[in-house]
């Protein structure tokens, strides 16, 4: 590739471009930061991050691939990247004070949010399975080591190292499942594997297993069941600024992955693979609401959340492979996904409010249920974000949470699964259970709950809080939007 | 010239072994090295079918894991050396203030 | 042919015995120094298949880089004996089963499904030489290549991050 092919390549994915320098000039400008105004880096890395989600805006309208094939520049991709670019804004508006507030306040902590998102901006471009690999560990490893960027803080490193453990054997799956993919078609390029597949001669076994393996490795990501083992400790230990970030982020990409892979590449294989998720889907929404109904922990009722959240994500993929359902499936994942985002940084922000008192016995962190007592009284914004939040995520109108779930239901049971959409249905009605016995602890019991006064904190808990409100009533353009997406994906 | 599913399968039974050291040992160290076996035996499955199709691209992707793999364990030692300061053990049911 | 055969069933022969006593070694370095072994061997599976290169890279980048690291983190904490018999019984149980499930499927697909895999010709001179994976490593895959470069750097920021000077104020 000549200097100047590369050159315009590198034009043609300018948002990653901009914001992989950007990383790096800041790990530079970051040593002549002193020690006490690491708030300027903060801003600095929120600045870098307006400014490709500007590019990436601008950029809407293009549809064209860039290297060679490897990446996909199209209306998914911008889609995805305006989510990530968002909860990289969120994620540092709620790190900004907790970080000073914990004493684990660095530099670095920015730096590599950025070089994450850039991960996550790369994992829904990519087009070919070892640019997702690829992606997939840019974006991870920053993760494994955020959370454990409060060592010597024994839950944060023992957070780090099972969420590392786990990640690295998820990445062994994906890995040897591109493997067998490339030996099955002969290309890793998710174009050419579903033409080798459609004009036959391809080894069908090495490429089902190979599919189902890439299935486990993401699954990891995402924490669909059976494999969330790691999501509730690793939540719980990991400073919950980085819990939030990882809980939007992680998972976004996760799917951006799963949904571009399966309906570019496994569309012929969908008679194998429709049944393994639609298996995956109802244990992931049962089991995890389920669980989360015994937490008393609101750090460990949220990663329970996010399982069920998976789930349900997961349900639109099921009728993937069906040619007049597959536009509405990516719609409505890439509708919840943004939902879930708003939702749940929401959420988050007023955990981070409450929590307190670091590493200083396990009873009065401020993460317990019985801290939300009084809410209502003394904090009422707050308490009103956290309510939407709860609504949301049971999916009670009028929020975002509730127009997302009607889509996604109605995918399910447009592609012919309506037993799935029931049990999409009923596990929504328990976890109404948990999320509401939230509200009532803020405004029916009486309490001194402690809660910190920080404005970004503050900001961002009523910017998401409002937007999930704002948003569901306008949502049929939003979700016209999203459609767009999928006609130049597919 | 050896039939290609010998290889194929060598790679396989090495990635199950890597499984089985995950799921059955309980020291950190070593799981990461049954990682570290799966991305190897994925690997001698790249080199194989990169030799079946007379292509390149497999050994190219091998070369990408060993980058990886690099990086995986830059990280994962460093973590493991910042606990062990700490805690003096590296086993995981020792490691059990987060239980679920 | 047959001496190729032989080859080939020798190494996986040690390959796999390797890759076990990685697995039951009591002692953290027998189980590292028996994993060198196995990359080792897979090191010579790569010659035969024609990868001298890659051949040469797994010895220098996981035999030696890799491995050695291993090596020393395991001395420097001096870790080397392990308890016995700490894993759960039933995760061990289970994870024997989804083993052998595992090589019963490898079986399956490889040995008794017949194979639509193509027959292999020779190679043509020059593949698999550091001058042609650079030819189509700076092209085909140039984008690849520099998202390892940059994240080589971010698992460097990392592990400076991880094991760097701590602040006195988050000392426990």
């Amino acid at each position: 590739m000549s200097l100047n092919d590369l050159l315009v390549n590198l034009n043609l994915i300018m948002p990653i471009t901009i914001l992989t320098a950007w990383a790096c000039v800041l790990l530079l400008v970051d040593l002549f930061i002193p020690k006490e105004r690491k708030g300027i880096t903060a801003l600095l890395a929120a600045l870098g991050l307006l400014v490709a989600l500007a590019l990436v805006i601008s950029r809407a309208g293009v549809a064209t691939s860039a290297f060679n094939g490897m990446i996909m520049i199209d209306g998914f991709a911008t889609f995805m990247s305006v989510i990530f670019l968002f909860s990289g804004l969120a994620g540092i508006a709620v790190a900004y004070d907790y970080l000073i507030r914990s004493g684990i306040e660095r530099g670095e902590y920015y730096v590599l949010l950025l070089f994450s998102i850039v991960g996550m901006m790369l994992m829904a471009a990519a087009a070919d399975l070892i640019m997702v690999f690829l992606a997939l560990e840019l974006l991870s490893i920053p993760l494994y080591v955020l959370a454990g960027i409060a060592v010597p803080r024994p839950d944060s490193e023992e957070a780090a190292l099972k969420y590392f453990l786990l990640g690295a054997f998820a990445s062994g799956f994906f890995l040897y499942g591109t493997a067998l993919v490339y030996g099955a078609t002969g290309s890793t390029a998710l174009t050419e594997i579903v033409s080798a597949t459609t004009s036959g001669g391809v080894n069908l076994s090495f490429l089902v297993i190979g599919a189902g393996l890439i299935l486990v490795g993401l699954g990891f990501k995402v924490a669909v069941v059976p494999f969330h083992m790691w999501t509730p400790d690793v939540y719980q230990g990991a400073p919950s600024s980085v819990t939030a970030f990882m809980a939007v982020g992680a998972k976004a990409a996760g799917f951006a992955a799963l949904l571009r892979i399966f309906v570019l590449a496994f569309p012929p294989l969908a008679m194998d693979l429709t049944p393994v998720l639609w298996a995956l889907a109802a244990f992931t929404m049962i089991i995890g609401n389920v669980i989360a109904i015994a937490q008393r922990n609101i750090k460990r009722m949220l990663a329970y959340s996010s399982i069920a959240h998976a789930g349900y994500i997961m349900m639109a993929l099921v009728p993937y492979g069906q040619g007049n359902v597959a536009a509405d499936t990516v719609a409505s994942a890439l509708f919840y996904l943004l939902a879930y985002m708003l939702t749940s940084f929401a959420a988050w922000a007023v955990v981070i409010a409450l929590e307190h008192n670091m590493g200083e016995g396990r009873d009065t962190d401020g993460l317990s249920l019985e801290d939300y007592s009084g809410l209502g009284q003394k904090q009422p914004a707050l308490a009103a974000a956290m309510t939407v939040a709860m609504l949301s995520f049971i999916g009670i109108p009028p929020t975002l949470g509730f127009v997302g779930k009607f889509y996604l239901l109605r995918t399910v049971i447009e592609g012919g699964f309506p037993g799935l959409a029931l049990i999409g249905l009923l596990t929504s009605l328990v976890s109404a259970y948990y999320y509401l016995r939230v509200v009532v602890y803020m405004y029916m019991r009486d309490g001194e709950p402690v809660v910190r006064r920080e404005p970004w904190l503050y900001f961002t808990a009523l910017a998401t809080a409002v937007g999930v409100v704002v948003l569901s009533i306008f949502s049929e353009p939003l979700f016209n939007w999203a459609s767009q997406a999928v006609l130049k994906l597919i | 010239m050896v039939p290609i599913q010998y290889f194929i399968g060598l790679s396989a039974i090495l990635f199950t072994i890597g499984i089985l050291g995950v799921l059955i040992r309980r020291n950190a160290i070593i799981i990461f090295m049954s990682v570290e076996l799966m991305l190897n035996s994925a690997n001698l499955a790249f080199i194989t079918f990169a030799r079946m199709y007379q292509s390149l691209d497999g050994q190219v992707f091998v070369f990408f894991v060993m980058a990886v793999a690099a990086a995986e364990v830059a990280v994962g030692l460093a973590l493991i050396v910042a606990i062990f300061r700490n805690k003096q053990s590296i086993d995981v049911d020792q490691i059990n203030s987060l239980h679920g | 042919m047959i001496p190729d055969m032989i080859l080939f069933i020798l190494l996986a022969i040690v390959a796999v015995t390797s890759a076990l006593g990685m697995l039951l070694s009591r002692s953290a370095v027998y189980s590292a120094l028996n994993l060198v072994l196995n990359f080792g061997t897979v090191a010579v599976l790569y010659l035969l298949l024609g990868a001298p290169f890659i051949a040469l890279a797994q010895i220098t980048v996981y035999a030696g880089a890799i491995m050695v690291l291993f090596l020393f983190v395991i001395m420097l904490l001096g870790v080397e004996q392990l308890r016995k018999g700490s894993a759960l019984p039933w995760q061990q149980t289970l994870a024997i089963i989804s083993g052998l499930l595992l090589l019963a499927l490898t079986a399956y697909v490889i040995f008794i499904r017949p194979m639509t895999l193509p027959q292999v010709s020779p190679t043509q001179l020059g593949f698999g030489t550091p001058g042609a994976i650079g030819e189509i490593l700076f092209n085909k895959y140039l984008l690849p290549f520099e998202v390892t470069s940059v994240l080589l750097l971010v698992a460097m920021i990392g592990a400076i991050v991880l094991t760097g000077k701590r602040e006195p104020k988050t000392k426990t």
